[in-house]
Order: C-alpha cells, then sequence, then structure tokens
C-alpha cells in the first residue's frame, strides 16, 4: 500500500515550534540533519519500504485555467502562511499505521541543539490504500 | 563463450541503421528494425557468436524490417525500394555513421529528445537503459523518442550537419546523470571516442573527449560516500585516476597542436591545469585566467565570465575577482554562490554568511543547498553572531 509523506517545513495543524532556517544553525547541527535524513532513506531502501523521495524548491506559484488567453498565475500563499512544503517521500508498506510510524520517526530529524524538529508530515494514502482510522 | 562485449554489440548500431536507411528504409522503422535485432542478438549470442556480428545484424535488421514493411499498407512502395537496394555490404560505413550523429542532434530537437535519439540510435541503449539513466518512467522516454523520430521523419541522411550541436549533445549526454546500469558519462566518453575517428581528429572532438576524461578522472573525489559535495580545494587528490588524466592531457595536446582553438580545447586546457596542481595553492592560476580570457573570446557566456571571476579571485586577490563578478549578470545561477565565496575571502564574513544563504536557497540539487547551508552556517559561526 503506498503512502504520499508530505514534508511540511513550516506550518501545519497546530504551531510547531518555529525554527529558523537551516543556514542560521551550526554547521555541526546541519551535518547532524542531513546525516539523519541521508540514513533514514537508506534505511527505508533497506526495508524494502522506499519508493521515491524529492525535495522541492521554495519557490512556486498558483496557476488554474481562466477561460480564454493566459491562465491566471499568482505567487502562492507560501510567504503569508508560512507554509513551505520542503519536499515528498512515497513509501510502500503494510498498513496505515505503519506508514504513521515512519512519518513520526521522520518529523524527529535533528534540529538546532541536536532537538528533534517535529516538523508536520502529512500522510496521504493513495487511491485503494488502507486509510486513516477515525480517531477514537 | 559466454561473455561476449556488450558495448561491442551497440558499436555495431550506427552502421547497422546507416545499411538499412541505404537500402530504402526509413529512419524510425530501420531504428525500430535494428533494436529488434539487438534483443535478438543479446538472447542469442552469448551462447552462438556469429563469425560476422555486422553481417548477422544486418540481415536479422532487414528480415524485421521486411517483415513490419509487409504489414502495412505501404507495402508496395516498401518493396519497390526493396527492388532498388544495391547489393550488400558496398559503401564504408563510416561517413554514414557521422550523419546519423548529425541526423540525432538535428536543430529542430530540443536537447532533451536529442540526447535520447542519439544514446539510441548512435549507442544503441535500450529504451529502459535510457530512461533509467535519466530517471525517467521507460513509458515517458518511449514516447519521447518517438517524438523526436517523427519530427526527424523524412529528413535526408545525406545533409552535412552542425558538428558544434553534435558536441553538445554529448556533452549533455556526459552531465545527463548516472541512474541505472549505465554509466552515461562512460557512454559519452565511448560515444566521443568514435566521432574522432569519424571527423578525421576535428580538434574540437579531441577537445570534447580530453575535457570528458579530464573531469570523469576527478568522479571519485567529487562526492562523501553519502553523496555530499566536496569542493576543488578540499578533494582528495590521491582518488584521481592519473592514467585518465594523462590520456586526456595527451590528446588535449594532440589537438591544440593542430592550431585551431575552440572553446571546448579551452576549457579542457583549464581542467588539465587543474589536474596538474599538487594542491589548490599551487595551481597555476594566472594561465588559468588566461585560458578563460582565451574562452571568453570564442563564446562570450555568462557562465564563463562567473567562472573567469572566480580564478582571478584565486590569482590577483578577493578584491579583484569581486571586480570581476560585478560585471556578471546578478541572475546568473551560482552568482551568489561565488560572491559569497570572494567577499569571505576579503573579510566581509557577514555579507559572506548572508549570500551563501542566499544562494543556498537557489540551490538547483540537495546536494549542493546541504553544502551552502552548511558553508553559511560556518561563516555566520565565525561572525559570532
Amino acid at each position: 500500500m503506498k503512502y504520499l509523506l508530505l514534508k511540511h517545513y513550516r506550518g501545519g495543524p497546530t504551531p510547531a515550534v518555529e525554527f529558523p532556517p537551516m543556514d542560521q544553525w551550526t554547521p555541526e547541527e546541519v551535518d547532524a540533519h542531513v546525516r539523519f535524513m541521508r540514513d533514514f532513506a537508506s534505511r527505508l531502501e533497506e526495508a524494502g519500504e522506499f519508493v521515491d523521495m524529492q525535495a522541492l524548491s521554495a519557490e512556486g506559484a498558483f496557476v488554474r485555467h481562466g477561460g480564454q488567453g493566459r491562465p491566471p498565475v499568482t505567487d502562492g500563499p507560501f510567504a503569508e502562511t508560512k507554509d513551505l512544503i520542503a519536499g515528498w517521500y512515497i513509501i510502500d508498506v503494510d498498513s496505515w499505521d505503519r506508514a504513521v510510524e515512519i512519518a513520526g520517526e521522520l518529523s524527529a530529524v535533528p534540529g538546532p541543539g541536536g532537538e528533534p524538529l517535529n516538523e508536520w508530515l502529512e500522510v496521504r494514502p493513495f487511491l485503494g490504500a488502507e486509510a486513516p482510522k477515525t480517531t477514537a | 563463450m559466454n561473455e561476449f562485449d556488450e558495448s561491442r554489440l551497440r558499436d555495431l548500431v550506427p552502421a547497422v541503421i546507416s545499411v538499412l536507411v541505404r537500402r530504402g528504409a526509413d529512419f524510425a522503422s530501420a531504428e525500430d528494425a535494428v533494436q529488434e535485432a539487438l534483443i535478438r542478438a543479446l538472447q542469442l549470442w552469448p551462447e552462438d557468436p556469429p563469425r560476422d556480428p555486422k553481417g548477422w545484424l544486418v540481415t536479422a535488421a532487414w528480415h524485421k524490417f521486411v517483415d513490419a514493411a509487409r504489414a502495412e499498407a505501404s507495402r508496395q512502395r516498401r518493396e519497390l525500394a526493396v527492388d532498388a537496394e544495391p547489393p550488400a555490404g558496398s559503401a564504408p560505413a563510416g561517413d554514414d555513421t557521422l550523419r546519423l550523429y548529425f541526423l540525432c542532434a538535428h536543430p529542430t530537437l530540443s536537447s532533451a529528445a536529442a540526447v535520447a535519439l542519439t544514446l539510441r540510435a548512435v549507442g544503441g541503449l535500450t529504451t529502459r537503459q535510457i530512461a533509467q539513466a535519466c530517471l525517467v518512467p521507460e513509458a515517458t522516454m518511449a514516447q519521447r523518442i518517438v517524438r523526436a523520430k517523427r519530427r526527424i521523419e523524412g529528413l535526408p541522411l545525406d545533409q552535412h550537419g552542425d558538428l558544434a550541436t553534435v558536441l553538445r549533445v554529448l556533452y549533455l549526454v556526459f552531465n545527463e546523470g548516472y541512474g541505472g546500469d549505465i554509466d552515461l558519462a562512460a557512454e559519452a566518453i565511448r560515444l566521443t571516442r568514435q566521432l574522432i575517428a569519424l571527423t578525421d581528429d576535428d580538434p574540437e572532438v579531441g577537445g570534447l573527449l580530453a575535457l570528458m576524461l579530464l573531469h570523469h578522472a576527478r568522479r571519485a573525489s567529487r562526492t562523501t560516500p553519502g553523496g555530499g559535495l566536496i569542493p576543488l580545494a578540499e578533494q582528495d587528490r590521491a582518488l584521481w585516476d592519473t592514467a585518465l588524466i594523462a590520456e586526456g592531457v595527451a590528446i588535449l595536446q594532440t589537438a591544440l597542436a593542430r592550431d585551431r582553438l575552440g572553446e571546448y580545447q579551452a576549457q579542457a586546457a583549464i581542467a588539465a591545469l587543474h589536474a596538474d596542481a599538487p594542491n589548490v595553492e599551487e595551481t597555476d592560476w594566472v594561465q588559468i585566467v588566461e585560458w578563460y580570457d582565451e574562452l571568453t573570446a570564442l563564446t562570450d557566456s555568462p557562465v564563463v565570465r562567473l567562472n573567469r571571476a572566480v580564478a582571478v579571485g584565486e590569482a590577483d586577490g578577493a578584491r579583484a575577482g569581486l571586480a570581476a563578478l560585478a560585471e556578471v549578470d546578478a541572475d546568473v545561477p551560482r552568482r551568489s554562490a561565488v560572491a559569497a565565496y570572494l567577499h569571505e575571502r576579503a573579510g566581509d564574513s557577514a555579507l559572506a554568511a548572508g549570500l551563501y544563504a542566499e544562494a543556498s536557497h537557489a540551490a538547483t540539487s540537495v546536494q549542493e543547498r546541504d553544502y551552502l547551508a552548511r558553508e553559511a552556517a560556518r561563516v555566520r559561526q565565525a561572525v559570532g553572531s
């Protein structure tokens, strides 16, 4: 069953800890972060649960069909809402629970001071995959 | 005889396509037929290698082509073409192969299409191999190749093309990527070696081959085991492939001796000066700047000016480098990274930290972004803010 994990570096249901951007950490903190991400991806690959991942540029725009002529393009709400989708993973796992477990681990990637970053990850089942259970 | 060289088989592809086209097949059908014959050869040859591999492929591909042609409405026209066929094994195939290079690098094709078609028709790779190497799904690559073939449909194979376009496409192949079981850098080197023979040792083809070999020789030292970037100054030069460097330098010297300088020879000369230095400090930066001046005269590209500014910074100091950088447009990619480096060397760390951060936001790969963010963090820490 496949799931999309969207990494929301900023934004999410409730205000997460507001960390400064990576270039304002110490070099050691950057190294630890990068090492965690790399090891995380290789662990997923070894477990046979990795499908694909991509990092996204911070820039982007909203586009929709606007009738005749050129479609309207606006700057995204990125700047206003402080939401930034940093990238995504596609994983292929046995269950919804496993998908949630993996997303939780990924959210613990170390940030400044080695503390978990606690960024929000949006977990979305592909059509046909086990959907979230209604919360008790 | 279980081991036979798959790349030798691929070497035969352009000549076999050319024979079929000369016998009256259109390019797209000839190319399809040769691909099918290749698949058959890969199944049979490991057990039962033919005495004349090229003759075997021509016959097998011709049969495939005739089979396909019979099934089509245009059967009669194609059979007339068969009748008009000259006796097999006539003219030398070399010249035709060169024309195949030109056709695949035709200016009507986009870069991505030209790369795919060259790998397919000249390199003899399968669609799956090309797709893996370019990191796109196989179906996407199949469609890209079909569209490219449709685009050059009807273009004669006898028209001489622009060698500069062919070289650009080969350099694109070299830089494309390293996914899948085919190493495109090695493939580009293989094809450029063939092109040298076909073009009578054209010095620019030699320049491009030398450039590729010199870059390729440094490949093992360019990334950490985890895939992070290592800048030239920090690379472990013991990892450089000295045999490839020696070969690249020798090819470059032969090309330069012909006294027809071009942009690839100038770029290779710069790469050779880097390869020749025991470390960054002992690099002959003054001579590198001179080569950048030659390169600027040949092709006044913003990227060349940007790289020249780095070299000037090493040769004449950071302030001189910044003065050279002032002539480079603000929107040239990686300009802020270069500006950050030069400002730090000039002692303006606070400005450098901000520029490194700006550069990391504009980076085009994760490795580059991580590297630049770390540089920003390092400089910021040194400033003590």
